[in-house]
């Protein structure tokens, strides 16, 4: 008699044992506030694309039908691709990634103009593709000269104006920043380099598809675009470049993409790109009024919840859905993984969760101290974010933070 | 998952730290590491006598700015050391650490450093205090840490120079 209950007792107790245990599933849910970093493929543009790799298969450069319908593919991409920004399609080249368009502008533009000069601009918060681009093109007799920025991390046209010499062949200012979304004046900066008939080359793989972007009226010549940021798939970004503007190519070999990027091109995750830009082009409007909406409620509700918390990076010229804080006495990484482990996806610019084990460049040029990056906080909101998951972000964050600054030794602004 | 980036032990003792806060009345507190760098540890000990004479980590607590493994080795580092001689808690090596946390990620082994180094400062901190019979190698070990922790901050200083300077 007595075993029998104990069986039973012990089968409900297991029962009770199985529902927390899949209550307490339900509870962590999955948040990806991690836009800036990749964005997931829109299924409306996966179902298009989907078929591709078996169907649309054939080589553009091949005469035959199936070469000539990826070819058809090709340029309607590139239409598509051009009408986002108002440039003419055969401005438009297509790449594998932003860095590769970064890295093509750079050296391509550089060893296209030597004859005209040698000196490049750049500001210091540029995404690593174009500082390493710049620093190897130093080590092959290029001078590179860093702008500076301001503690939002603005870069001031006139100081482009000042810098600019003879020998200045190029000036390359990204659009929006990655890490603390900071808008630059790009149509100013491009004006400028206009008139002193310098190219302007942007990266704008943060901004396209977010905030409205016209190479003409902005004065760019040379624009980075990227796939993997905008809800397209990966292995596709494109290079605008002016019509005239010189560059040479960084890969050589069949002359595709107007002999300016060799190798049989990724014709799935182009058209896949395209739509994307289609997409962004018919939503970006409206999608953007309702993110920032989200974002500044998110900033509100952390700068309120929280104490000793910092904005970085502009307050209003600043892309639609990047919110990034630092936090006293926190270290990043920490705060990553915490975050994680209540199912929230973030980043940071502390050094210890970067492969070199320095704090982020961006950071430290916008005048923070190391200890200061190191707590930095990137949340990145997409086209999925609800207002739940924001209100969830503000429930667990402060008791994060609360816990991380227990276990730190820094408690006063004194000693830290 | 942050599960992969680091073992389950790693991750048990980041999400659950053993002994964390302050000791106010301490006899011996060790600070190691560098701001600048993202790692700072502090480490409180007690010690008392136990019943054969030997002297005794009875309490020991830390306070730890860093990443997860920064805070797993300064947790692990005190289970390590509680209880222990204060000899045998100076032989605590930095491989002690690490594999009683399973592993580290290679570019986190400096942390296991670290911890070992913090708790070596303490106990000097303490024979500091009590101007009392210091042994020879613990000064050794405290002179050596000393003289790298004034290494990395000159590394540190050049380095920020160097950013100061190209930003300028």
């Amino acid at each position: 008699m007595a075993e029998i209950k104990k069986s039973v007792l012990s089968k409900a107790a297991a029962r009770r044992r199985k529902n927390n245990m899949e209550a307490k599933k339900e509870k962590t849910p999955r948040i990806y506030m991690d836009y800036g970093a990749a964005t997931p493929v829109d299924q409306r543009i996966l179902k298009k694309i989907s078929r591709f790799p078996a169907e649309v298969f054939g080589n553009t450069m091949s005469l035959h039908s199936f070469g000539q319908r990826s070819k058809g593919i090709l340029e309607e991409s590139r239409e598509i691709v051009a009408g986002l920004m108002g440039a003419k399609p055969q401005e438009i080249i297509f790449t594998g990634s932003a860095t590769e368009s970064n890295n093509l502008t750079l050296k391509g533009a550089a060893f296209a103009n030597r004859e005209r000069g040698n000196h490049i601009i750049i500001s210091p918060i540029e995404h690593s593709c174009v500082g390493e681009s710049a620093k190897w093109l130093e080590s092959q007799g290029f001078e590179v000269t860093k702008l500076k920025v301001d503690r939002y991390g603005l870069v001031d046209p006139k100081e482009v104006e000042n810098l600019i010499k003879k020998e200045t062949i190029l000036v390359s200012v990204m659009h929006a920043n990655n890490e603390i979304g900071t808008i630059e004046p790009i149509e100013e900066i491009g004006a400028i380099c206009h008139e002193k008939g310098v190219y302007f080359h942007t990266d704008a793989a943060q901004s396209l598809g977010k905030i409205p972007i016209d190479v003409n009226k902005m004065n760019i010549d040379l624009l980075t675009g990227s796939s993997q940021k905008m809800y397209g798939p990966k292995g596709a970004a494109c290079l605008f470049i002016r019509e005239g503007v010189r560059i040479s190519p960084i890969i050589h070999g069949g002359g595709q993409e107007f002999g300016l990027r060799s190798g049989t091109v990724n014709i799935a995750a182009i058209y896949g790109f395209a739509q994307a830009c289609a997409l962004c082009k018919k939503e970006m409007s409206k999608e953007s009024v309702r993110i920032v909406k989200l974002r500044d409620k998110l900033i509100k509700g952390v700068m309120d919840k929280i104490e000793g918390v910092h904005l970085n990076g502009h307050p209003e010229k600043r892309l639609p859905n990047n919110a990034n804080f630092w936090f006293e006495f926190v270290e990043g990484e920490s705060l990553i993984i915490q975050l994680d482990l209540a199912g929230i996806a973030g980043s940071t610019g502390s050094a210890c969760s970067s492969a070199k084990l320095q704090p982020s460049h961006v950071l430290l040029a916008t005048g923070l101290r190391p200890q200061e990056a190191h707590g930095s906080l990137r949340l990145t909101l997409g086209r999925w974010t609800t207002e739940k998951e924001i209100n969830y972000v503000l429930k667990v964050l402060p008791g994060i933070i609360k816990q991380l600054r227990e276990i730190s030794p820094f408690k006063k602004q004194e000693d830290y | 998952m942050a599960e992969g980036l680091y073992t389950k032990k790693v991750m048990a003792h980041f999400k659950k730290p053993h002994n964390y806060g302050k000791i106010k009345d301490a006899d011996g507190i060790g600070t190691v590491g560098n701001l600048v760098c993202g790692d700072v540890m502090k480490l409180y000990i007690k010690v008392v006598k136990n019943k054969k004479g030997q002297e005794i980590i009875k309490e020991i607590k830390f306070e730890t700015f860093g990443c997860v493994a920064a805070i797993a080795t300064s947790s692990a580092i005190t289970d390590l050391a509680k209880g222990k001689t204060l000899e045998e808690a100076m032989k605590i090596s930095k491989s002690e650490v690490a594999e009683s946390l399973g592993s580290l990620p290679p570019i986190k082994m400096h942390c296991s450093v670290l911890a070992s180094d913090a708790l070596i400062e303490a106990i000097y901190d303490y024979f500091s205090r009590n101007k009392k019979g210091m042994p020879a190698d613990l000064l050794a070990k405290h002179q050596k840490i000393f003289k790298e922790k004034e290494e990395t901050e000159k590394r540190y200083k050049d380095w920020t120079e160097m950013e100061k300077k190209i930003l300028e």
